[in-house]
């Protein structure tokens, strides 16, 4: 009924309610603890904006679109409880670029995630090859725990021939891309040798001194790694650890498990929710000791700032989402930065031209153009930007043999971009963009926050 | 600490853009923020003036003689036909993949809906289909795609009374498309010239769909589809079409979500990104610091309140569509900087009872000062360090008027100049 016409005779009169009598609210959905996202997809007035951010539907006919996976099928869900998720969710490669296009303020990702875990929980067969192979590559920290401690064995095995044949015909993880290789010494191995959390509050203190700051100021922060820079590229933690105690903060690296980013986009939201509540209670213990909770991977910093709250309900959860930063991001906030890198020069190994990948992940976080931005001022190196398409990788989904191609025509534009470009060295916040665009490109990938160092620390 | 700039333009439409593009190109350190995405892939990319005055006459043949006479509260009395004018032209600059500088006339646009709009300025893309060309036209409609019925485009365009003959055809886009491919699929295909399967055989996309146009030709002399020729590369392809067929090609702009606005904010971000500026989208302004001078604004990720701070800030968040004005049963307000915005006091008063009546609605929006500086009821400017531009300011009507684009360019040049101007 329009609140234009004249509603009809009843008892009811809204000025005078019926006061003394009991109200008994209606419980629309009894017995049901799943999170309501009907709100949102009403929010959705179908203008198909998310759709165009896809960079799968751009290249696959068999993928309906972000507006389909969110707001359609919750739509149909809603009305009809038997109503069963589209498997095509699956092809989803969660970039999550559709939560910056939505101008309605959709909350397209987190329908995702869920419809995928249904799904997965509820209707794939859990002894077929696809799910096992997405439980192996989705827990990556498993397998980056045993192989970092024989790496080079690893390292050797992981990229044999024959036994890369065997993987793609048994478990469907393509063939043509290589391993990355484990590091050999973790980055937290290096942090333990180096003395910790004790040499990182000595050298913050004299840095502070340094510069001219109070030596007690209360500047400290605590380091997510994630799993990639613990077991693989450890020179980014190093990079971390080394810019931060420069600009005076003691760091910590507290326990910590995968982020749940490759878990998620395989719909096993069980393994990542057992990995948060990991994470959350170790990171919302130094919150409330004063401390930030800092991530150099732009995916693990987004799964613990969005999709944890949207997902899980764990005591801490919020306090954690809000005190979560990117670690370059986290300094243009508190500090000087621009004036620092525009004061700095850089040379040697990382006075470079380098073609820079904003990760898709960085964009929700509004960090897509903070590097370029950042570096635009600093002598001796020079950032370019390769464009705003998707990498194509999206963690695991180009590692699955049927997705492959795709992944590679995805990737297509950046490669050509990245040819283009005047640097032959790549820049990324993102591993597994990294991976990509080393794979298309056969360039080295570093990340930013090693350009930093080498212009910021001595 | 915050993240600071001289500017802070809040908004990432057509307003917010050529603000900080005026302000960058006048030397200033300009920072743009944008809760999502530009909203001008929602935007037809055709940019209008002044089409209509509004009391409906029109469509009118010059839209600069026809400012002066507008009421005063419109924004174009605020800034002036000259600043109109600049503001064009800094578009122009801008752009150069537009036309229609070489006139003060407005040029007639077919639309997908097959009526005439007078616009200003329109993509290279759209010229060869102007409705004041006399060439006889076929227009192509792709079956999958409803938003453009060809021969029911045609039927309509043909009862506006065009001088030339108009004809619509459907074909099936080649290739083994879903019924619901995105506009950006079909981009992508023509764009990369990939091959598509026509009867068994791989055939490059742009020559598929000229084979299947081509024995629907009965000697017009010009083609047009729906825009969903390409993305990166339009011109190569309408060439190529072009040549195949052995006509001019010409696109029909669409609704959203539309490739020619997709366009336009390419082209504008790369002019402001090569300007100096600096950008960021994704996340809301939700609060500010200050009292007669705004000293930081607030942005808010899932709860975190990360400070910007300028000296000058201005204000293209835009109008009840884009969230800039918003509305409840109390009355209309402006979220972010709570400006005034004057309306009726009884909600019943906003609108009339019919459909396309002239609703006091659509006018509302902040008042400002010939400064562009939103005015507080009683008529003192909010914030000195405040300016607004595009449809979140009041006193038109842009839907009726056809001047939505040109509000938002000539008010974000002036708003965006005067800011850089104060700045230094």
């Amino acid at each position: 009924m329009s609140d234009a016409e004249t509603p009809p005779e009843t008892e009811f009169d809204p000025v005078a309610p019926n006061t003394g009598e009991e109200f008994e609210p209606v419980d629309v959905f009894p017995d049901s603890d799943d999170f309501d996202l009907r709100p949102g997809a009403d929010s959705c007035y179908k203008c198909s904006t998310c759709d165009t951010n896809c960079p799968v539907a751009e290249v696959d006919d068999d993928f309906p679109g972000p507006k389909f996976q969110g707001p359609e099928q919750w739509r149909l869900k809603q009305s009809d409880d038997d109503h069963e998720i589209d498997d095509s969710v699956m092809d989803c490669s969660n970039c999550m670029r559709c939560d910056n296009a939505c101008p309605s303020g959709v909350p397209l990702s987190q329908m995702h995630n869920t419809a995928r875990g249904e799904y997965v929980s509820e209707q794939m067969d859990k002894l077929s090859v696809e799910y096992i192979r997405n439980r192996i590559l989705a827990n990556y920290r498993t397998s980056a725990f045993f192989a970092s401690k024989v790496p080079r064995l690893a390292n050797f095995a992981m990229n044999f021939g024959p036994a890369r044949w065997v993987m793609e015909k048994t478990l469907g993880v393509t063939s043509e891309r290589d391993f990355p290789a484990f590091a050999k010494q973790t980055f937290r191995d290096w942090w333990a040798d180096r003395g910790g959390q004790v040499q990182s509050r000595e050298n913050a203190k004299a840095a502070r001194k340094r510069r001219g700051l109070p030596e007690d100021a209360d500047k400290k922060v605590a380091y997510f790694h994630g799993c990639y820079s613990n077991y693989n590229t450890p020179e980014v933690g190093k990079a971390m650890v080394r810019v931060y105690e420069e600009f005076g903060y003691e760091v910590v690296a507290p326990e910590q498990k995968c982020s749940g980013t490759p878990m998620f986009a395989n719909g096993m939201l069980d393994d990542a929710r057992r990995h948060a509540e990991t994470n959350v209670s170790s990171m919302s213990e130094l919150v409330d000791e004063g401390y930030h909770a800092i991530a150099s991977c732009t995916s693990c910093s987004m799964a613990l700032r969005q999709e944890y709250p949207e997902l899980f309900d764990i005591d801490g959860i919020d306090k954690v989402a809000e005190n979560t930063f990117e670690a370059v991001e986290y300094l243009r906030i508190h500090e000087d930065l621009k004036g620092e890198v525009q004061a700095a020069d850089v040379d040697g190994d990382l006075a470079e031209e380098f073609a820079y990948h904003a990760p898709c992940h960085s964009r929700n976080q509004g960090l897509d153009r903070q590097a370029v931005e950042l570096f635009r001022d600093l002598d001796g190196a020079e950032v370019e930007d390769v464009g705003d398409s998707c990498s194509g990788i999206s963690g695991t989904y180009g590692w699955k043999e049927e997705k492959y191609e795709k992944s590679m025509e995805i990737g297509e534009e950046m490669f050509e971009h990245m040819e283009h470009a005047e640097g032959e060295t790549g820049m990324t916040e993102c591993p597994t963009c990294a991976m990509q665009m080393e794979h298309g490109s056969g360039y080295e990938i570093r990340h930013p926050l090693e350009l930093l160092e080498a212009a910021l620390v001595e | 600490m915050a993240i600071e700039s001289e500017v802070l333009v809040i908004g990432g439409g057509l307003g917010g853009l050529t603000s900080a593009l005026a302000a960058a190109r006048e030397g200033a350190d300009v920072r743009l923020v944008s809760y999502k995405q530009s909203t001008l892939r929602q935007a037809s990319g055709l940019v209008d003036v002044l089409g209509y005055t509004p009391n409906g006459d029109g469509p009118l043949t010059d839209p600069y003689e026809a400012i002066p006479s507008l009421p005063e509260s419109h924004p174009y009395r605020k800034v002036g036909v000259q600043t109109v004018r600049n503001a064009l032209s800094l578009f122009d600059d801008a752009v150069p993949t537009y036309e229609g500088e070489h006139t003060d006339t407005n040029a007639l646009l077919p639309t997908h809906g097959g009526s005439i709009k007078p616009t200003a300025r329109y993509p290279a893309g759209a010229s060869a289909g102007l409705a004041s060309d006399t060439r006889d036209t076929l227009l192509v409609g792709i079956e999958e795609m409803v938003d453009f019925d060809a021969p029911h485009v045609a039927a309509h365009l043909d009862a506006t009374g065009v001088p030339f003959d108009v004809r619509g055809e459907t074909i099936r886009f080649p290739g083994d498309l879903r019924a619901d491919a995105k506009v950006t699929r079909y981009a992508k295909l023509l764009d990369t010239n990939s091959e598509v399967a026509v009867r068994g055989r791989m055939v490059p996309a742009r020559e598929a769909l000229a084979q299947r146009v081509n024995p629907l030709l009965e000697g017009e002399e010009r083609v047009g589809f729906p825009a969903i020729l390409g993305d990166d590369n339009p011109g190569a392809i309408r060439d190529a079409l072009g040549d195949h067929l052995g006509v001019d090609v010409f696109e029909v702009p669409m609704g959203p979500p539309s490739l020619p606005g997709l366009r336009l904010e390419d082209a504008l971000f790369s002019a402001l990104d090569e300007a100096g500026a600096s950008i960021e989208t994704g996340n809301p302004v939700v609060d500010f610091e200050g009292e007669d001078r705004i000293e930081k604004v607030f942005i808010e990720k899932n709860g975190a309140k990360i400070p910007n701070s300028a000296d000058q800030y201005v204000l293209a968040t835009g109008g009840f569509v884009g969230k800039g004005v918003e509305s409840d049963r109390d009355g209309v307000y402006e979220p972010v900087f709570d400006c005034h915005v004057p309306h009726a006091a009884d909600r019943y008063d906003w609108f009339e009872g019919e459909l396309f009546g002239d609703h006091e609605f659509a006018r509302y929006g902040v008042a400002t000062d010939d400064d562009l500086r939103p005015l507080d009821a009683n008529e003192h400017s909010e914030f000195e360090n405040l300016r607004a531009a595009g449809s979140v300011l009041g006193g038109y009507d842009f839907a009726a008027e056809k001047s939505g684009s040109g509000v938002s360019i000539a008010t974000g040049y002036a708003a965006g100049q005067r800011a850089a101007q104060e700045a230094r």
